[in-house]
């Protein structure tokens, strides 16, 4: 049985992939690995965690301004997550998104949450992301 | 998983997609849509394209100008930042405002002394070439406020580097966003930004009133002490604005450069309030604004050891590097340090860098700084630091710092161990070739 979540499109896109969730903000510079996907901040509770063609859901950046330029960086690879989900607004995240379709057409879907509503995601779901800002828990 | 795996990620077209039908005309001046329409070039139009799309996202009903520019975007950190470099230069962007330049990914004329792969290189240098040829000043410092001309109090500005807004903000008074690499690069070029945050006064007032209980004067007095201090605020405001009272003692810029740089590490703080010491706090209720603190957080000796404990990942055990100068070491730095290895020498086994920009770097040169440093056996690097250029020997798996940044970051960045110590504590630790800290200012 499906459950639905109704997120602020930030930048709309659609995706589908399965979660990996921690409300602890995460500096991609430093944080994440681009040639890999994996989490790399050894203070982060999901160190360690490849988050490449995962829904990402983090409670948002933090840190330095270079967030944007690996997550790009990421999208090239291909070795980015296929949507970021975040509580409230994050704006490095979106800049992020902006050029990837800029410069390479690829769509990065980045949807805000409200908290209670990110407190419903947990690691291990399939999620589908809708351009509407819709998320789908497939099986909750 | 790459791309082609993820093709349910590929999803629906953008929801701004060009500079035609938006709702809110008139929250865009004339040239902002000249700029638009490609009427001002189509590097101009890219920008202001992105910037528009921005806008909503970052709050804003409209742009303002900006009179100056700090731009972090010129950090090689692979194909995708050069193509985006690259795309901007060939479509002929020119900057519209005085603008400085970051640290870049390599040391221009070092780089063959150290482990620095000669592809990197050879990419980071033509990111920096882009950047030039649209007419920034290649300053390659993360602490441009140590060298170039200032931006007034109350000036409006576009900078990237967390540790300098961080500083712009909060010691000058300039008003700037915490500006993302790849958008700072758009407003240099537009000169506009969306009119939200920081760059608005109420949104200026401190939310988290921090207070010093019983923390000693000779402490306080302490460089280390406030790269501790930052980390443990950081980490509790996020990206809140913290107000902090109960110091005791006039900071030195460094100290505040150093504190600025670790709250904007552990948190995402653009602008922090010392009560009686930056320019926007002359009283608590100028801080805030009058406006009752969101929360209230005592600051505690015990919560400040426990701090200090995390910045360091090794206690003890031999040391393969000390690393000073992130931000990059200012000249009074190179000053006290001179100072302080004259007429020693390091251990065999344990290497001292000091990261620095090139103007600073000749400042000290010409004070007659260097030379004791050099003959301690330090080295100094310019236009880039450890954590932005791949430049260290794998050999080097032990650092010790008086940077809270540095050792915040290099776990994560370079796989190393680091301590966090001060000067002192660092230098003498070079001679031994161990780590040996002084801990007499942190015991109860």
């Amino acid at each position: 049985m499906a459950a639905v979540i109704e997120g602020h499109p930030v930048v709309a896109g659609e995706a589908a992939g399965m979660s990996l969730v921690s409300s602890e903000p995460l500096s991609f510079w430093g944080g994440y690995d681009q040639n890999t996907g994996t989490i790399i901040d050894r203070r982060h509770p999901l160190s360690g965690r490849v988050a490449s063609g995962k829904v990402l859901a983090i409670g948002g950046t933090r840190g330095s301004s270079t967030t944007t330029a690996v997550l790009l960086e990421a999208v090239r690879r291909g070795t980015a997550p296929v949507a970021l989900l975040t509580i409230g607004t994050d704006v490095f995240l979106a800049l992020a998104a902006i050029v990837a379709d800029e410069l390479y057409r690829r769509s990065l879907p980045v949807v805000a949450l409200s908290d209670p509503d990110f407190a419903r995601l947990s690691s291990g779901q399939l999620l589908k992301v809708a351009t509407s800002g819709r998320i789908i828990i497939v099986d909750p | 998983m790459g791309w082609a795996a993820n093709k349910m990620g590929r999803g629906s077209a953008s929801s701004y997609p060009s500079g035609r039908n938006f709702t809110m005309e008139r929250a865009l001046s004339s040239r902002d849509h000249a700029m638009l329409e490609g009427e001002c070039g189509p590097a101009a139009q890219m920008a202001m394209r992105i910037l528009e799309r921005m806008r909503p996202i970052m709050g804003a009903q409209s742009f303002l100008d900006i009179s100056g520019a700090h731009i972090d975007s010129a950090l090689y950190q692979g194909e995708a930042t050069l193509a985006y470099a690259e795309h901007l230069a060939d479509l002929g962007a020119r900057v519209r405002v005085p603008t400085t330049l970051n640290v870049s990914g390599v040391d221009e004329h070092g780089w063959q002394a150290w482990a620095v792969p000669p592809d990197w290189a050879a990419g980071a240098r033509r990111q920096m070439v882009a950047y030039r040829s649209m007419g920034c000043k290649p300053t390659w410092t993360c602490a441009p406020y140590q060298e170039s001309q200032r931006p007034a109090f109350g000036e409006q500005v576009a900078w990237g580097e967390s540790s300098a807004v961080v500083f712009a903000n909060s010691v000058l008074g300039a008003r700037t966003a915490r500006y993302p690499d790849l958008l700072d690069i758009c407003a240099a070029i537009t000169g506009r930004v969306p009119a939200a945050g920081l760059h608005l006064r109420r949104r200026r007032a401190g939310q988290v009133l921090f207070t010093l209980r019983h923390v000693p004067v000779a402490l306080q007095q302490a460089d280390s002490f406030f790269g501790v201090l930052g980390h443990l605020i950081g980490k509790a405001v996020g990206n809140r604005i913290p107000v902090i009272q109960g110091l005791e003692v006039a900071p030195s810029e460094d100290q505040l450069k150093a504190f600025g740089a670790a709250s904007a590490s552990s948190g995402a703080v653009a602008l922090f309030h010392m009560v009686g010491v930056t320019p926007e706090a002359e009283t608590l209720a100028a801080a805030t604004q009058r406006r009752p603190a969101e929360a209230t957080i005592d600051v505690t000796m015990e919560a400040l050891r426990a701090t200090r404990c995390e910045l360091s990942s090794a206690a003890i055990g031999p040391l393969d590097m000390v690393v000073l100068g992130s931000p990059h070491f200012s000249f009074e730095e190179f000053r006290k340090l001179a100072a302080l290895v004259s007429g020693r020498k390091r251990h065999p086994g344990t290497q001292l860098l000091v990261t620095a920009s090139r103007v600073v770097k000749a400042l000290a040169a010409r004070a007659g700084f260097l030379s004791s440093l050099e003959a301690f056996g330090g080295k100094v690097t310019v236009d880039t630091c450890i954590l932005t250029t791949p430049m260290l020997q794998p050999s080097v798996k032990t650092l010790m710092t008086n940077s809270a940044k540095y050792a915040y970051y290099a776990p994560g960045l370079l796989g190393t161990a680091i301590v966090y110590g001060s000067l002192e504590d660092c230098i003498r630790s070079a001679e031994r070739g161990g780590v040996d800290r002084d801990d007499s200012l942190w015991q109860p």
